[in-house]
């Protein structure tokens, strides 16, 4: 089992951005921009990595997560191995630890996680000597998408001081919210949590310093420099937090709704986008949309996670 | 028939409003005499100095799953558990495999305390069959095979109508209808107390107002049918008030709380460590404050752990999928003095009130003091004795406490049943 730098912050692994400091992840960020490709390129291939072996465990389903996790491993010349839950023994009745457990067994160097159960990759970390990068757990964090979020709003601001920015959507279901939450905080941004009253407990106040709450779109997104967008996500609502018709017309995003903002404002999302709930077609496809660009900077946040844990 | 001879502590009997340095004579399993220089030949001697010797405690809510579980506990480790902690008495709960709701479990757990348990065990009957909330249970039969409550613990009873029904019959019976207030519709899915923790932590919330709209509601329904109703581990502030409020209107009204909810708040537990999940949850600190202001100022009827053993492998899971509940029995006492007795909020008069005459009262049991004749059941303990409780020491079959590891200033020192010694501290 690889002995665990108790020197380096990551040795551990990177379980969630709130109990990260704001110059870790700076160096994060540093090292991210590092491994960005110029335009039409690929990512740069490195082997600082040779040798070590990362497993993928996705107890969820996955697309541009587990996809990016991959490619950066392999860039850094790691070796990768991805799992799904439903291919595995957990679909056969073994426990999460047991799992874990076995291949542990078989000395890889890092375990990438997500799972469905928020904390439960803080489970693992208290019973497990090997370093476990969260990539996403529950209803809790998503620290990648944190850091990726932070980049792509880099990408298009001097930096991440004193911003304004506006999250939109289900809140109270949302690990992404979170991590940029805490992540945006740190930088002493201003964070306006906005959508229905059940998706947007007021509790949320308390969450991070800078946080409030507002139940009305417009004025949320009034002069912000970010518009982050959440995905609707019925699979994680237990019941209706207001009539599904309604919920586009006051809580979408709309084209008309950027000049309330920011003349420069970043129209973000996390994916995968559902065009005419969350946000309309038009804003997807505008200038503004930075969408993309999130999806591309996951590949170099995860090649900085992935070499400050295990280079 | 057991004898002893228990000399120089300090005796408290809250019951007799006795505090005075003495000797207590147990004979053939019943309390002779307590005095100064008791003389009894041939008779076993236990030498209390420096201790509190007290009438023998009553936990009046632990799980003991057996019959059908177990694996988690059975009613000899329990007991043995329950003995471990001081408590000569404890009332166990119906939620056994099957359910404790016929005559044919209550005798099946009568008999095997007889033949087993280290100490008294008084079994809960269920209140509707199953406990699935519907139709009645066999109360009648389960009274006359030895229940001293009834109670749905941990599956309340939804249907106030059932309620109502269950209280008249315990009226006529003359026992206590204990509810664990829950309403299910609010806390479905809640895996820890809502609030800025739950949201943080994005785990799914069980409300205050979960516990306290059945607490309003089991009041008015015992207004209405005069039963005597009793407040499982009451856990907000809210129900607090109400049951203060509820008992100046003269409803019979009785409440207990646990250890734990006046020991930790939902701030100080160890994120998704399932052995700091249970119902009702861990609240917030004004929470706290009010259940220890219930306690001081008498509310309060009784300490109970709601001792709630589970295997090993069941809490090493997911945090929400693991089950609600932690054991309680051994580290009741030391928690009770260290956040009651020694921070000066209660004498230590009173904490033996909440362990003795208190659940006594609750639940009919003609046990809880020192009086000639009563049963010869003793609790001794200390105030000063440096302790650490580890929880791979317990005596029960599970190891779900959050408190492993916890030093204590004080606790039991030996436990006495009938005139029989069957705990010391080593």
């Amino acid at each position: 089992m690889p002995a665990k730098d108790p020197n380096s912050p990551l040795a551990a692994g990177l379980l969630d951005i709130e109990s990260l400091d704001r110059r870790e992840i700076e160096a994060i960020l540093d090292r991210a921009r590092f491994f960005q490709p110029p335009p039409n390129e690929t990512y740069r291939r490195l082997d600082c990595l040779r040798g070590k072996t990362i497993v993928n465990l996705f107890f969820e389903a996955s697309t541009r997560t587990r996809v990016s996790f991959e490619i950066a491993a392999k860039r850094l010349g790691a070796d990768t191995i991805s799992i799904a839950a439903a291919g595995s023994s957990v679909s056969k009745g073994e426990s999460l630890v047991d799992t874990l457990n076995t291949l542990v067994a078989m000395r890889p160097n890092a375990v990438v996680m997500r799972h469905a159960a928020s904390g439960a990759p803080h489970f693992l970390a208290r019973h497990l000597q090997i370093p476990i990068v969260n990539a996403g757990d529950g209803t809790h964090e998503h620290p990648t998408q944190g850091l990726l979020d932070a980049l792509t709003i880099l990408d298009r601001r001097k930096s991440l001081e004193n911003l304004r920015v506006a999250i939109i959507g289900d809140i109270a279901h949302s690990r992404v919210a979170r991590s940029d939450i805490h992540l945006l905080s740190k930088f002493g941004a201003d964070i306006v949590l906005c959508g229905p009253p059940s998706l947007v407990p007021l509790e949320l106040a308390e969450l991070a310093p800078g946080v409030r709450i507002s139940y009305d779109m417009k004025e949320a997104i009034r002069d912000v420099d970010v518009i982050m967008m959440l995905r609707v996500q019925l699979e994680r609502q237990h019941e209706a937090p207001m009539a599904a018709s309604e919920y586009f017309r006051f809580f979408g995003l709309q084209l008309e709704h950027l000049a309330l903002a920011k003349p420069e404002v970043i129209v973000m999302h996390p994916g995968p986008i559902n065009r005419g709930r969350e946000l309309s077609s038009d804003v997807a496809d505008s200038q503004r949309s930075a969408i993309l660009n999130q999806v591309e900077n996951g590949v170099a946040v995860r090649m900085a996670v992935l070499e400050r844990i295990l280079a | 028939m057991k004898s002893l001879l228990i000399q120089g502590g300090r005796v408290i009997d809250p019951a007799s409003k006795f505090d005075a340095v003495a000797d207590v004579l147990i004979r053939n399993g019943r309390i002779e005499a307590v005095g100064v220089g008791l003389k009894a030949e041939g008779v076993e001697v236990l030498d209390a100095t420096g201790a509190i010797v007290a009438p023998g405690f009553i936990d009046m809510h632990v799980h003991l799953r057996e019959p059908g579980i177990e694996h988690a506990e059975t009613i000899e480790s329990g007991s043995r558990a329950a003995a471990a902690g001081g408590f000569t008495s404890i009332c166990c709960m119906p939620n056994t495999l099957p359910t404790n709701d016929s005559a044919t479990v209550t005798s099946y757990i009568v008999q095997r305390a007889r033949e087993v348990a280290a100490v008294n065990v008084f079994p809960i009957g269920a209140i509707t069959k199953g406990s699935k909330g519907e139709e009645l249970a066999a109360i009648g039969s389960m009274r006359e095979a030895g229940i001293v409550a009834i109670s749905d613990d941990g599956r309340p009873v939804m249907n106030a109508r059932v309620m109502r029904r269950a209280m008249e019959l315990a009226r006529s019976l003359d026992i206590p209808v204990i509810d664990h207030c829950e309403d299910l519709n609010l806390s479905a899915g809640g895996d820890m107390n809502e609030g800025p923790e739950s949201v943080r932590l994005g785990l799914r919330g069980i409300p205050s107002a979960s516990e306290d709209v059945m607490v309003a509601r089991d009041l008015l329904l015992a207004e209405l049918t005069g039963a005597s109703y009793h407040v499982a581990h009451l856990s907000t502030k809210r129900s607090m008030a109400m049951v203060t409020f509820a008992k100046s209107k003269g409803i019979r009204v009785s409440c207990e709380v646990t250890p734990h909810h006046f020991a930790i708040t939902d701030q100080e537990l160890c994120a998704y460590d399932s052995n700091y999940k249970m119902k009702p949850p861990l609240r917030r600190s004004d929470d706290v404050e009010a259940i220890i202001e219930g306690i001081v100022d008498g509310t309060v009827d009784a300490i109970a752990t709601d001792h709630a053993p589970h295997p090993g492998d069941e809490k090493m899971q997911e945090f929400e999928r693991c089950p609600f509940g932690i054991t309680g029995l051994e580290t009741a006492i030391g928690l009770s003095l260290s956040e009651l007795v020694h921070t000066g909020r209660i004498t230590v008069g009173r904490m033996v009130e909440l362990f003795t005459t208190g659940p006594a009262r609750v639940m009919r049991l003609n046990r809880g003091t020192l009086a000639p004749g009563a049963p010869g059941d003793v609790t001794v303990f200390d105030l000063t004795t440096e302790w650490t409780f580890d929880v791979r020491q317990s005596q029960s079959k599970s190891r779900n406490s959050p408190f492993s590891g916890r030093r204590f200033i004080g606790g039991q020192v030996a436990t006495v049943v009938g005139g029989g010694i069957v705990w010391k501290r080593e």
